[in-house]
């Protein structure tokens, strides 16, 4: 693999609490490449969302990272001055939240929105930043964009904002976009044009996606490799094929249904019986001993560490022996 | 757009015709008007005579409607009391009241706004604490004890400010007596305008701050800090402007019950403004005064919130129906 643009270290986050501290996320490592879209997939509650603020250092007080590395290309963006982190967000790193209803400031137009965000980042005139903001708009499929950009936020509907939102996030051209469920809040009919104009304008920039999602669909079709998320602690990564088709820890498996193909991947995840524990009372041990149908004693004792079960692939599961082969 | 200022107008014509009547059956029912008007030594044929002549039995809606027809011309009878045209009267005190209750509604604004922002964005500051206490001194002790201390400490045992009256006054066109331009008239306001103001202004403070503290956990807040926008562009551009659409609004009510409470003020600092005309009139049941007071209370009331809608409507595009909604 290339040199990532992306890598995150044994990340831990933790949320202090009347009743103790809280890890949100424990110890979760992954890396993506330039120009790699990796999914990120998990129940609800997994740590999903957390990651992506841990990354553009914005988890709401009191939480905080309590340990872990971001490198971002060559520098460390975890331990950056706050004025400093604040330059990386939306120049180095977009980011597109679930709901394009409340994403945008009801009070501001877009074209206010846009050439803020321009100049903010950039050396650009008023004028300059507006011609910008059109072209940004006439990309992502805006129709009209002179004429609508003048328009403010609920002119629009959901699928054309969710458009907006993303002119936003690229504003400033970031190398790595993070899409937090970004078709969630959408009409079904628009959540494919909306994966596919990220996807493109990204591939043709070649900046990174970070795209966390609950649709296996869209992870096998857009996606590179991706990502399991449990309990704040990496189940599985891989490539996108290997992990739906040959997945190598059972939680896994028990999203992807039980005969997977990529087609069939199209369904959402799958429920798997029981609940992810809450982060006040994660088991010793493997956290998914116990809805795992496949636990042993050791699962109940050690935590498994994320380990290659093939080349670009690893699991968290006592299943995988040190060699990589899989007992399944 | 004129449809909607229309609709706004008949509802507050509609308003007023109630409160008139209100005003009407004080003045028609709350002790006699000819009993006020004539001598002990009236005999009781010249009473009815009178009552005859001045149209008091004739059917309760054409009374009504002379009432109405006289207040809309600003008649309002003779005052009792002081045997001058009420709307004399309350004219020559206007000015007083008017001014009195436009300095202190702008210093609440002012102060509440600017307290209510800082103390939202510095939760945990010792100067916001230290803020909030004070404030709820300001809602918990009533109006006239605020006066008496300010009284006692500024003008008793400092002597640095009048405690009572308005100081040199200066007539300006219109016979609008000012006490802006004299420097006693400048020193006299302040202590009456602090104690009509304090209240508005904690409660300013407090509704800033409850809303501003909401906008910051919007997701509009989350986006833009994650486009990178300087704080000063995501407090003062984004996140104040949200916080003013629902203050303004409360703010302009507070500005009619400035002038409802300054009666209270006024009766502390003997403020010869039309609270202290109308308390004088009360005692001795001058009834002409204090229905011409109760419209007049009402009218400013009813004229406020037109404007406060009126605003509203500039601030929030949402409410500006003409580009025709939501399109696609
Ligand atoms: N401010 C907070 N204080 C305490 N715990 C928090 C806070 N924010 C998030 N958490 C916890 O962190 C965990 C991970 O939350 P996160 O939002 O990342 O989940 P997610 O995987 O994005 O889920 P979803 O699919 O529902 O978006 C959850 O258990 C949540 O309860
Ligand atoms: S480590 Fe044990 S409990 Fe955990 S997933 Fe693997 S088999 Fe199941
Ligand atoms: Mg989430």
């Amino acid at each position: 693999m290339t040199k990532p643009l992306l890598s995150v270290r044994d990340l831990v986050v933790e949320f202090p609490t009347r009743r103790g501290t809280l890890r949100a996320l424990d110890g979760v490592s992954f890396d993506i490449a330039p120009g790699e879209v990796l999914g990120m997939v998990g129940e609800s509650g997994a740590g999903k969302s957390i990651t992506g603020a841990a990354i553009i250092g914005l988890i709401e007080p009191p939480g905080r990272i309590a340990s872990g590395e971001v490198w971002l290309g060559d520098t460390r963006i975890d331990q950056l001055s706050p004025e400093a982190m604040r330059r990386v967000r939306g120049r180095r790193i977009g980011m597109v939240f679930q709901d394009p209803l409340t994403s945008l400031n009801p009070l501001y137009t877009i074209a206010r929105q846009l050439t803020e965000t321009i100049r903010t980042h950039m050396d650009a005139s008023e004028g300059e930043a507006r011609a910008r903001a059109i072209a940004l708009l006439d990309r992502v499929g805006i129709p009209a964009a002179a004429r609508r950009i003048d328009d403010y936020p609920h002119h629009f509907s959901g699928g054309m904002r969710q458009r907006v939102v993303i002119a936003l996030a690229l504003a400033a051209e970031p190398e790595l976009v993070i899409a937090d469920e970004p078709t969630t809040a959408l009409d079904v009919s628009v959540q494919a044009q909306i994966i596919d104009v990220l996807k493109e304008i990204c591939a043709e920039r070649g900046a990174s996606v970070m795209l966390i999602t609950h649709d296996m669909g869209v992870i096998a079709e857009t996606a590179d490799r991706v990502a399991v998320l449990y309990a704040g602690r990496m189940a599985e990564i891989g490539p996108v094929r290997d992990v739906i088709l040959q997945p190598r820890h059972p939680y896994t498996a028990g999203l992807m249904g039980s005969i997977p193909t990529l087609e069939h991947a199209a369904d959402r995840l799958v429920q798997i019986p029981g609940a992810m524990p809450r982060l006040d009372a994660i088991p010793a041990g493997c956290a998914f001993n116990p809805r795992c149908t496949q636990v042993m004693d050791r699962c109940l004792r050690d935590r498994p560490a994320l380990r290659p079960v093939a080349p670009h692939h690893a699991s968290a599961c006592w299943l995988v022996d040190d060699k990589g082969a899989h007992h399944g | 757009m004129l449809a909607y200022i229309i609709r706004r107008i008949v509802q507050s014509v509609l308003v007023m015709l109630a409160v008139a009547l209100v005003s009407f059956a004080l003045f028609r029912y709350v002790g006699d008007p000819i009993y006020a008007m004539v001598g002990q030594e009236t005999s009781l044929e010249d009473r009815a005579a009178l009552r005859d002549s001045l149209g008091l039995n004739d059917p309760f809606v054409v009374q009504f409607a002379r009432f109405v027809g006289n207040a809309v011309q600003g008649e309002f009878g003779i005052s009792y009391r002081l045997q001058q045209p009420v709307m004399e009267l309350i004219l020559s005190r206007l000015p007083a009241t008017l001014e009195l209750a436009l300095i202190s509604g702008m210093a609440a604004f002012v102060f509440g706004v600017a307290a209510g922002v800082y103390t939202a964005l510095r939760r945990r500051g010792a100067l916001s604490t230290a803020i909030m206490t004070v404030s709820l001194i300001g809602v918990s002790l009533p109006t006239f004890l605020i006066g008496v201390l300010l009284i006692w400490v500024f003008a008793v045992e400092l002597q640095w400010l009048p405690s009572f009256g308005r100081g040199d006054t200066v007539t300006l066109p219109w016979g609008w007596e000012t006490g802006f331009l004299t420097q006693s008239g400048r020193a006299s306001l302040i202590l009456p305008a602090i104690t009509l103001g304090l209240y508005q202004m904690t409660l300013i403070m407090r509704l800033v701050r409850a809303e501003m503290l909401e906008v910051l956990r919007t997701d509009y807040i989350k986006f833009a800090r994650a486009r990178g926008l300087s704080n000063r562009a995501v407090h003062f551009g984004h996140a104040l402007k949200n916080t003013m659409v629902p203050v303004i609004t409360i703010t302009g009510l507070q500005l009619g019950s400035i002038i409802a409470f300054a009666i209270i003020t006024e009766t502390v600092f003997q403020w010869p403004g039309v609270g202290a005309l109308f308390i004088n009139s009360v005692r001795v049941v001058d009834v002409p005064v204090m229905s011409a007071y109760l419209v007049l209370i009402a009218l400013i009331f009813v004229v406020i919130n037109l404007i406060v809608d009126l605003l509203y409507y500039a601030v929030d595009p949402r409410l500006r129906v003409e580009r025709g909604g939501v399109r696609h």
